[in-house]
């Protein structure tokens, strides 16, 4: 079985991110390291063409200035190739834009079973693009998942929901989006690290995959940003180091709030 | 003058309408001068006279079936917007809700803008906040192009009030065409049994993240403290990706967005992808070893120390209290 996953090379979230003043888009220049959400996507795939005894896992990633770092790590971790799509033309590009080229990229990677993808990414968390994706493909889609079986031509999942979970199933090609903490994502092992150095990364240009310049990217953006400031702030209250006793204070203002 | 028609993706809940759904009709009848809902729900007429009462004057209903909500309530969309014309739709950030108004923007090739928390119409200009950076920014983009308008917004970025409308008209749906989309079918519902209220709807939300050491400290000090509160336990996403919780307790930009009456965030150090979900609390009480934890820095009450040692205690004191 071939899956393909759907991977985001973000910059690091523990260093606050910036906008440029002139664009408006998202900082990336420094470098980028694979999102800690993909990197579920990636290990049940693995499991999944495991368990299922034989077949690739194919990496998609969209990135400015061809940046592999993140790559390199879901290569590492074992999927055997990657699809990197990079152009200057794309930068700007709404969660739409987006969807639209990687779906072009699943029929680029030929004979898929599978295209698995994190709910939505850490940086820019619209959370549509999956269901965008399976749309523009003409496929089921089959999002929150927080299990997966495949068989019979089959992929069945736990759904999450308010309540609980559902139990769906549909027939295969299909996009699933998983969860986080569905499975423990391996680390990447020495011999993985520098096996990872020679797996083929096919580049891409916008234009390969059939797009022109006015479709994509900021040129093809229907909305325009009108202006960014920051949120207001909270202010602190408050704050005591425990000797001991601390937990008598938090009695008393749950008491004033009436809470007990 | 308002938007001429503004409608809402409505979503049912238990049988009821869901208070998401309920919020944004009531932020649509302030900006639109026409309010309608489209629903995906068998029992669509039970739930017509809430929705209602909170400015729907018509609401079209989609039976779902076994096929998941998401791909009929985007079929639908897509066959009415053509006829019907509506401005701008409104979406909640559900788990249904991104499903349908994701499929729908590529079937129709419009933009969507998600994580938005308010919205103006200024003339013929619709703008909205969306919250970037996990909430410390906001930023607002203005509708161009072609309508309707695709905004998705964050739940509680508006309060639910009735308007005293009477029982929307149910107008039926039938007879969508969702391609192999529509393969995709709901087997079984499984309910996961809650003691205490929803994460959402609680008074009190008590949350833990990796200072409490390890998943076993989960259960007797985060939830032992929201069930004697009355409340819901919650998590951040450090210990929801670890797997010590699921991600339906995630509090945070990836998860829940709370504004409980209370919220106590146990070795939870406050990231910003945490603190978008919970900073409109209306008193927050965090309990941390490390006194330089950004959550000090919007906490009414901050007690720096160790959780397995304050918690404990805090919940012998309350029971004592009885």
């Amino acid at each position: 079985m071939n899956v393909l996953v759907c991977v985001k090379q973000i910059p690091d979230p523990a260093t606050p991110g910036e906008l440029d003043p002139e664009t408006k888009t998202l900082k990336r220049e420094g470098k980028l390291i694979l999102d800690d959400s993909d990197a579920y996507g990636v290990e049940m795939a693995l499991q999944l063409a495991d368990k299922a005894g034989g077949g690739e896992v194919t990496l998609v990633s969209m990135a400015p200035n061809n940046e592999v770092s993140g790559l390199r790590t879901a290569l590492a971790m074992g999927a055997a190739k990657a699809i990197l799509v990079s152009d200057p033309e794309l930068v700007g590009s709404d969660s739409l834009s987006t969807a639209k080229v990687i779906a072009k990229a699943v029929e680029r990677a030929g004979d898929v079973d599978l295209v698995l993808t994190a709910t939505e990414s850490t940086d820019g968390y619209t959370g549509t693009i999956p269901a965008q994706v399976a749309e523009l493909l003409g496929w089921p889609s089959l999002t929150f998942a927080k299990h997966v079986e495949v068989g019979d031509g089959k992929v069945t999942i736990e759904r999450q929901t308010e309540a609980g979970y559902d139990l769906v199933e549909a027939s295969l090609p299909a996009v699933v989006s998983v969860t986080a903490g569905v499975v423990e994502p391996r680390y990447p092992s020495f011999k993985g690290i520098m096996a990872a150095k020679n797996k083929p990364v096919d580049p891409v240009k916008a234009g390969d995959l059939g797009f022109s310049g006015d479709q994509v990217g900021w040129a093809g953006a229907r909305q325009e940003i009108v202006s960014i400031e920051a949120a207001p702030e909270r202010e602190a209250g408050e704050k005591i180091a425990d000797e001991g006793d601390a937990h008598e204070r938090i009695v008393a203002f749950l008491e004033q709030l009436k809470v007990i | 003058m308002g938007i001429p028609k503004v409608w809402v993706y409505a979503e049912a809940d238990e049988g009821k309408a869901a208070n998401a759904s309920l919020e944004l009709l009531t932020k649509a009848r302030e900006i639109g001068d026409a309010v309608e809902a489209v629903l995906v729900e068998s029992g669509a007429v039970a739930i017509a006279p809430e929705l209602g009462e909170h400015g729907a004057a018509k609401v079209y209903a989609a039976d779902p079936g076994t096929s998941l909500p998401g791909v009929i309530g985007a079929a639908a969309l897509a066959e009415l917007v053509g006829e019907q014309k509506p401005d701008v739709v409104l979406f909640d950030q559900s788990y249904d809700g991104r499903d349908a108004v994701a499929r729908l923007s590529a079937k129709l090739d419009l933009p969507v803008l998600t994580n938005c928390t308010a919205i103006a119409v200024d003339g013929d200009a619709v703008t909205v906040d969306t919250a970037i950076f996990g909430g410390n920014t906001i930023v607002k983009t203005t509708f161009k192009g072609p309508k309707p308008f695709l905004a998705v917004f964050r739940p509680k970025s508006f309060a639910a009030e009735p308007g005293g409308g009477g029982a929307a008209e149910v107008v039926k749906v039938e007879g969508l065409d969702t391609g192999r989309a529509g393969e995709a079918k709901e087997l079984d519902h499984h309910v996961e049994e809650r003691e205490g209220p929803k994460l959402e709807d609680a008074e009190v939300v008590v949350s833990g993240g990796r200072g409490l050491g390890s998943a076993e400290a989960y259960e007797p000090l985060v939830d032992e403290l929201a069930k004697l509160l009355k409340g819901a336990s919650g998590a951040s996403r450090a210990i929801v990706d670890a797997g010590w919780v699921p991600y339906a307790k995630q509090v945070g930009q990836t998860g829940k967005t709370v504004k409980p009456k209370v919220y106590i965030a146990i070795g939870i150090s406050g990231a910003t992808q945490h603190m978008v979900g919970m900073k409109g609390s209306d008193n927050i009480i965090a309990i941390n070893k490390d006194g330089e934890a950004p959550i000090f820095g919007i906490a009414d009450l901050g007690v720096v120390g160790d959780a397995h040692k304050v918690v404990p205690k805090l919940i012998e004191a309350i029971k004592a209290k009885g």
